[in-house]
């Protein structure tokens, strides 16, 4: 099926995209390492129209089945979802980063839900408004939720797709320095809200660079 | 006086917003652009700017690994290094290469105070 033209984002487009992507998780990196006490370090986020086959693909191939999501709706003049992901392996050596080392086991995992569902909370509202802010719009962010599955569970979370949608992938890595756990970040948009972002991405290119850029 | 500036940043767009600001700033100053760490450091040798403004999160080597770099082969350079990571130990780290780090968004007046220190450097050496 082809893509609709006002859902297809040019070169410029994506760039910039990308950009707000790397202000929103920079401002969550730093609300992160304030809550850990320690660096985390990203990688250049990579943004892609893919299907939502693709993005359950991509995800699958590079992470275990065995994944934790916290996840997040969000509406206004675009809506979606954000969801940010890691191993369940990894979950509990994360909230011992954000609660510290001197609880037992059991105080850990009797606090992981609520502790994994705070820590994404901050990282998602930050990444969000961060990008919210630079578009000139608001958002209206649901209170977190953490899911236990795989990409393909993340992915097709209801209400269920249209066929044939294509969703916008952002994939981002962080990285704890001194600790083994890292994850991704990963934002769902339909081909409305794809439409209404390329909108916004047009404003804010010619607010950014000027009226004409080349 | 004139100085030539190197802007480097993988983004077309983030490029696009420096020049911008520098247009408002110092109209008359030329530009160099490159987009990742090879592309500067070939700028640095071939054209041989006087001021790098660099973005930190590039593909490859990061800002600060190139401000690092640019600061042993050119150790009298004003470097500044420009992200929204405003974590700590990026700071200190910019600080530590002998660069400025400066927030993004840019702001023109961020970028004029970090220029006017840069020209005073260079007028001294």
């Amino acid at each position: 099926m082809e893509q609709p033209k006002d859902t297809v984002l040019d070169d410029l487009e994506v760039d910039a995209l990308t950009e707000l992507v790397n202000l929103g998780i920079s401002q969550s990196a730093t609300s992160l390492a304030e809550m850990v006490r320690e660096e985390v370090t990203l990688s250049v986020p990579k943004v892609a129209l893919v299907s939502r086959k693709e993005a359950i693909r991509t995800l699958g191939e590079r992470e275990a089945k065995n994944l934790v999501a916290v996840h997040q709706l969000f509406q206004g003049d675009i809506s979606g979802r954000a969801l940010l992901i890691f191993p369940e392996a990894k979950s509990l050596e994360l909230v011992r980063a954000v609660i510290g080392s001197g609880l037992s086991i059991e105080q850990i995992v009797e606090l992981e839900q609520e502790a994994l569902a705070e820590t994404g909370n901050v990282i998602l509202n930050s990444c969000l408004a961060t990008m919210a802010n630079q578009l000139g719009r608001s958002l209206k962010i649901s209170l977190p939720e953490v899911l236990h599955g795989d990409s393909e569970v993340f992915f097709n979370l209801a209400p269920p797709p249209s066929p044939g949608d294509i969703v916008m992938f952002i994939y981002i890595n962080f990285a704890l320095r001194h600790r083994d756990i890292d994850g991704y970040i990963a934002m769902l948009l339909d081909m409305p809200s794809v439409a209404a972002l390329k909108a916004l991405l047009g404003e804010y290119i010619r607010r950014v660079a000027g009226d004409s850029p080349d | 006086m004139s100085y030539k500036i190197l802007i480097v940043d993988d983004s077309k767009l983030a490029r696009m917003a420096v020049t911008r600001a520098l247009d408002a700033l110092y109209p008359d100053w030329p530009r160099l652009e490159a987009a990742n760490a090879d592309e500067a450091l070939k700028a640095l040798k071939q054209e041989a700017p006087d001021i790098t403004l660099l973005d930190f999160n590039m593909p490859g080597r990061s800002g600060l690994d190139l401000a690092a770099e640019l600061r042993e082969s050119k150790p009298g350079m004003p470097v500044a290094v420009i992200s929204a990571n405003r974590q700590r130990e990026v700071l200190n780290r910019a600080h530590a290469v002998g660069a400025t780090f400066l927030p993004k968004p840019l702001t023109e007046e961020a970028l004029g105070e970090f220029l006017k220190a840069a020209v005073q450097q260079l007028a001294r050496t």
